[in-house]
């Protein structure tokens, strides 16, 4: 079975169609890539998939069970995290709050007015394990929202880490990046693929081909090649969008 | 580990011992300075009802505007228990915390799925309904008028029972109710509800994201200030020995935001109180030199939105900040 699978998906906005008949499955400890151009619909497959769109017709299944029409919550309750390709932090907080607010064990005790959160030092420790894991080490007082723009990415990716996600949702991670920080950002990522499900959602080829297991490439709203990235170099669409030769 | 970065919230902080002493010896220093027991009485009760509201606007986020409706149910709740149930204050008290909780959870339901202007302006219309009920259905609110045979009552200690006629002796009787409940909002903000409720404020989508439940704790922390309303509620109509339609009105309702934001409430906890003292030292000072009183307060909380936000605490953080970089050059 695999982990999370996507059957037959359909999701309009009125009249247009954004996603016609997409199913894509994603296997337990592989990294998944999803590419597409721009207005390819891979975004609004990302949020189909993670629960903030509905789809018109279809299913999402994860680890055998229903999830199509879930609320945000409730798929991310069940291990799925997410993050996201426009900076989504709490910026007022520090960057340990940030993830301290993230663990699975914070959002339990989400009506405990008792609990002393800051003072919990398992806690904080592991919070600041998740930091480790992103690179932020050394940064844990820094307020989120005066952190330079890598490392806001970082923590994006720290914030989805803290749920201890089964399956891990990153939305074009390379956003914004430079050079130097899609660099880094690769590094992390071959780092947390030894540990982590992950789909990526991305328009930078050369970065998905170095990282991913399998490919699927959508357009027009549909999926048009799927495959391994070895396997993928020779796909028409790929080879006519020139990028293959930079892959 | 090597560095730990848990940091216990203590239970009674400086700030705290601060407050408590200097406001809850005013029968004692008060009049020798020009003032009198009563005006201690009020800035306690509004002390209570800004912390409270300070949950919503400073904490969530949440721009309520009719935040008099539960105040005043509170207040309503108080008299009727009393007149109508059961002589006790403690009762009739409790009635008006749980007056302003049922309301603001059923007005609640209706704007947890908002969120700014259009929150702000559902809280402003069911606060103009609650007013407006409470002026029209006479036979039970008695109208305009209000009700009007609301007594102070006495205080059961269980050893002893305590008058509340006097106003010195009803000023212990808020304070210890102050001293509770920034007790325990000073807990419930440190705690993870209290960080849930900020990073609400901060980014309500990726609150849902990592997996709260956003519009059950928008629904509870409404409700939660609603009945904190209604505990001020409360101790107004014994203080007033009434209740009535005014302090529903939209001015009233204003009063506590702009306390709330002159003080400083989304930069600390301490923000409402310092506003409220505020505004009620401005409404005496200012009131015995003029009578346009509210015109001067008017303009000193516009000066403090556009040039310091973050009001009065803000400056202090500001000050306090400064002079640390100071001392460490």
């Amino acid at each position: 079975m695999a982990l999370f699978e996507a059957i037959h998906l359909h999701k309009r906005f009125g009249d247009q169609v954004v996603l016609e008949d997409i199913s894509l499955t994603f296997e337990a400890g592989q990294l998944s890539g999803i590419m597409g151009p721009n207005g390819a619909g891979k975004s609004t497959c990302f949020n189909v998939l993670t629960g903030h769109y509905k789809p018109n017709a279809g299913k999402v299944m994860f680890e055998g069970k229903d999830i199509t029409g879930l609320p945000p919550r409730v798929i991310a309750g069940m291990g799925i995290a997410r993050s996201f390709q426009l900076m989504n932090l709490f910026d007022e907080f520090t960057v340990i709050e940030n993830i301290l607010v993230a663990l699975p064990e914070s959002v339990a005790k989400s009506f405990n007015i008792g609990h002393d959160i800051m003072g919990n030092s398992s806690a904080t420790d592991r919070a600041a394990d998740v930091l480790a894991k992103v690179g932020l080490t050394g940064r844990e007082l820094e307020l989120a929202g005066n952190l330079p723009y890598g490392e806001r990415r970082a923590l994006e990716i720290g914030v989805a880490l803290a749920s201890e996600p089964r399956l891990l949702f990153l939305d074009e991670p390379t956003q914004g990046l430079g050079a130097d920080g899609t660099a880094r950002l690769e590094e992390l990522i071959g780092e947390l693929k030894k540990t982590y499900s992950i789909v990526i959602i991305e328009h930078d080829m050369k970065f998905l081909f170095g990282l991913a297991d399998t490919i699927s490439v959508i357009h027009w709203g549909q999926v048009i090649a799927q495959g391994s990235p070895d396997q993928l170099r020779d796909n028409e669409w790929v080879r006519a969008s020139k990028i293959g030769d930079a892959a | 580990m090597s560095t730990s970065f848990a940091k216990k919230t203590p239970f009674i902080t400086r700030p705290m011992i601060v407050l408590f002493l200097a406001l809850g010896t005013f029968p004692l220093w008060g009049t020798s300075v020009g003032l009198y027991d009563y005006l201690g009485v009020e800035i306690v009760i509004w002390i209570i009802y800004a912390l409270g509201f300070n949950l919503l606007l400073g904490y969530t986020g949440l721009p309520s505007f009719g935040h008099g409706a539960f105040f005043g149910v509170g207040a309503y709740s108080y008299g009727l228990f009393q007149l109508n149930v059961f002589e006790s204050v403690w009762l009739a008290v409790a009635a008006g915390v749980v007056g302003g909780a049922v309301v603001a959870g059923l007005v609640a339901c209706f704007i947890s799925h908002r969120r700014g202007i259009y929150y702000a302006l559902m809280t402003i219309a069911f606060g103009q309904v609650c007013w407006f009920v409470s002026m029209k259905w006479h036979t039970v609110t008695g109208g305009e008028d209000g009700l009007l045979n609301v007594h102070r009552g006495t205080l059961n200690l269980l050893v002893t029972d305590a008058s509340l006629k006097d106003n010195a002796d009803l000023f212990y009787f808020a304070f210890a109710v102050l001293v509770a409940v920034v007790l325990i909002l000073w807990r419930l903000v440190h705690s993870p509800y209290g960080k849930a409720l900020q990073a609400i404020r901060m980014n309500q989508m990726r609150a849902g994201f990592v997996g709260y439940n956003v519009w059950l704790i928008k629904w509870s922390v409404f409700t939660l200030s609603g009945a904190i309303a209604g505990l001020a509620g409360g101790l107004f109509a014994i203080a007033q020995e009434s209740a009535y339609p005014d302090v529903m009105s939209l001015h009233a309702s204003g009063f506590v935001v702009m306390m709330t934001l002159i003080g400083g409430g989304f930069v600390s906890f301490w923000g409402p109180v310092i506003g409220a003292i505020v505004f009620f030292v401005a409404r005496d000072f200012l009131g015995s030199i003029t009578e346009t009183w509210l015109l001067w307060y008017g303009l000193m909380f516009m000066g403090v939105i556009i040039f310091k936000p973050e009001g009065i605490a803000g400056a202090f953080q500001d000050f306090v900040a400064k002079r640390r970089a100071r001392v460490e050059n």
